[in-house]
């Protein structure tokens, strides 16, 4: 199910004074099954880029292809293009309003009209893949705490089982134990069901560890679309625009400027480890 | 999706009017509104619409964002007038089936219909030039005399500010709700009356508890900088008269000098 962005561009406020150009002409293909990192400054245009994906907002000009239909046509189903493409917006858990936490994963299946038994299961499914126990099913949403509830949020979006999901902001506001439960579980997800998934977020350190192709957007634009290795040789351009590398690709350039024949394009903490072994221990002793 | 509600917004611009001391425009609009009441003939609308259309020059605010202010209100005014048309009493002019078209019906109808349109405009005049702080701030001191009738006229002017400031971010968390429910399904347009009252109730939970967390914050905000009512409190804009408000209220009283005195004129329809 490649979904196809040919020219898309999209205004705020369009034919007025206050037009703002959120979307440039941006062209992508997001082929079946990869772990896609969106990343960009704030007000660089990618909440507008992923609402685009399921077609809550159209583009002013241009167009989207999923599985080879126009999204925009009169008669293509929006609600089963929602379906296949969950969005998980930022602060999801704000949208939570049933009475327990069960029900509340079961609105988005019980919009696509399927059989009590099936919206269950699927609920039930979701709950369990993000991790919430049994003895949460039927507290109030509200009673949870902050991690727990968007983690009933996501599976709100689960439940209707996507085939390309979309998180925007997934870790923002929460804590640094909260942060990687919540991206440790989207890898596991990920692993588990072959989707694709999208991962929007303005910090590097976050997406760096788990994503084979990063996305950097600027003003609008696609700045870079590359792996994370190849994007993060231009941590000198991407500081430019607000946005920074991980920490260890400081690290290793460093290390290299200073005369070590350190690789420089590892991405992740671990990798940065063996590659600092592996040449300190190659000097020999004197 | 919701943004079109223009009731209570602001348009940027650099104009007398703008610049004017929000009491002025408080009293100016409730003036004019009252002459609209005064009015009893053509002439004294053509004098009306010759003043608005010349404030409304001056202020720089484009004609379309009343208009924008209208459209909610149109279904008011078609009601008005249709009752107006048929129910008054008088010369019958036509006549089909049990209705009747009266001469004094079809003059009053448009006579209403007039007055409205003239008074909305008028107001949301108001609304545009003027920022929602400034405009609590010209009716608390507006208020002020009402203190000795122990009327919490500070109170009043607090609750307005941040009722004014709260409708925008209310309007953009509705939309950002709407939104998210919509990516799970949810469909808001189909089915009858009550499935859609029902297919509400998705929006609206979240959207109280919103306002309410809110509010909290506000008010621990608040609290946190020692905020105690009226008493005592300075402003850090005092609200001062200057020459263009002497000038306002000049032209203002000419106003509605002309419009009592088109009162007078009998004109045979």
């Amino acid at each position: 199910m490649t979904m196809i962005l040919d020219h898309v561009s999209h205004a705020y406020e369009s034919g007025t004074a206050m037009q703002v150009m959120a979307l440039d002409n941006i062209s992508l293909v997001i082929p079946d099954g990869q772990f896609i990192g969106l990343i960009g400054h704030t007000g660089s245009g990618k909440s507008t880029l992923v609402q685009h994906l399921n077609g809550l907002l159209a583009p002013t000009s241009g167009n989207i292809y999923y599985d080879g239909r126009d999204i925009h046509d009169e008669d293509y189903p929006k609600k089963e293009l929602r379906s296949k493409v969950g969005l998980v917006f930022q602060y999801p858990e704000h949208q939570l309003f049933e009475v327990d936490v069960f029900k509340d994963v079961c609105f988005g299946p019980k919009n696509l009209g399927l059989s009590q038994k099936e919206i269950e299961l699927r609920a039930y499914e979701a709950l369990k893949l993000v991790g919430i126990e049994d003895e949460y099913f039927y507290q109030s949403p509200f009673d949870l705490s902050g991690g727990q509830k968007r983690r009933v949020a996501i599976a709100g979006v689960l439940a209707m089982k996507p085939q390309v999901l979309i998180l925007d902001e997934p870790t923002a506001g929460l804590d640094p134990k909260g942060r990687d439960e919540i991206l440790k579980q989207i890898a596991a997800l990920k692993a588990k069901t072959g989707i694709t998934v999208i991962l929007v977020s303005h910090s590097m350190e976050d997406v760096a560890e788990y994503v084979e192709r990063l996305i950097v957007m600027n003003r609008g634009r696609v700045l870079y679309d590359d792996t994370p290795s190849a994007v993060f040789a231009h941590y000198e351009e991407l500081e430019k625009i607000g946005l920074a590398a991980p920490q260890v690709t400081y690290v290793m350039n460093e290390l290299a400027k200073a005369g070590f024949a350190v690789r420089t394009d590892v991405t992740t903490i671990e990798e940065a480890c063996d590659e600092i072994l592996r040449v300190v221990s190659s000097v020999p002793f004197e | 999706m919701i943004r079109d509600i223009t009731l209570g917004q602001y348009y940027q611009a650099d104009s007398v009017i703008h610049r004017m001391d929000p009491r002025t425009k408080i009293v100016g609009t409730i003036a004019f509104i009252v002459s609209l009441f005064l009015i009893k003939n053509i002439i004294g609308y053509a004098a009306a619409a010759v003043f608005l259309a010349a404030v409304i020059l001056i202020s720089k605010v484009p004609f379309r964002y009343m208009v924008k202010g209208m459209k909610a209100v149109v279904f008011l005014l078609l009601i008005t007038v249709v009752f107006n048309m048929f129910l008054t009493p008088g010369e019958v002019l036509v006549s089909f089936w049990k209705f009747r078209i009266t001469k004094e019906g079809l003059r009053q109808a448009v006579f209403m219909a007039l007055r409205l349109s003239f008074l909305i405009i008028g107001s949301s005049l108001m609304t545009l030039t003027t920022t929602p702080n400034n405009l609590t701030d010209g009716l608390e001191k507006l208020m002020k005399p009402l203190k000795i009738l122990r009327v919490p006229v500070h109170e009043i002017a607090m609750i307005m500010s941040i009722a004014l400031r709260f409708i925008p971010i209310l309007l953009d968390e509705t939309d950002k709700i709407m939104k998210a429910q919509l990516a799970r399904g949810a469909d808001f347009e189909s089915g009858n009356l009550i499935k859609k009252a029902k297919s509400m109730v998705p929006i609206l939970v979240p959207l109280f508890i919103s306002a309410f967390r809110r509010a909290n914050d506000l008010a621990m905000a608040m609290e946190a900088r020692c905020y105690r009512g009226g008493e005592h409190r300075t402003k850090m804009k005092p609200l001062r008269y200057r020459g263009r408000d002497l000038t306002a209220y000049l032209t203002l009283a000419a106003f509605v000098a002309v419009i009592v005195m088109t009162r007078r004129i009998i004109l045979p329809f």
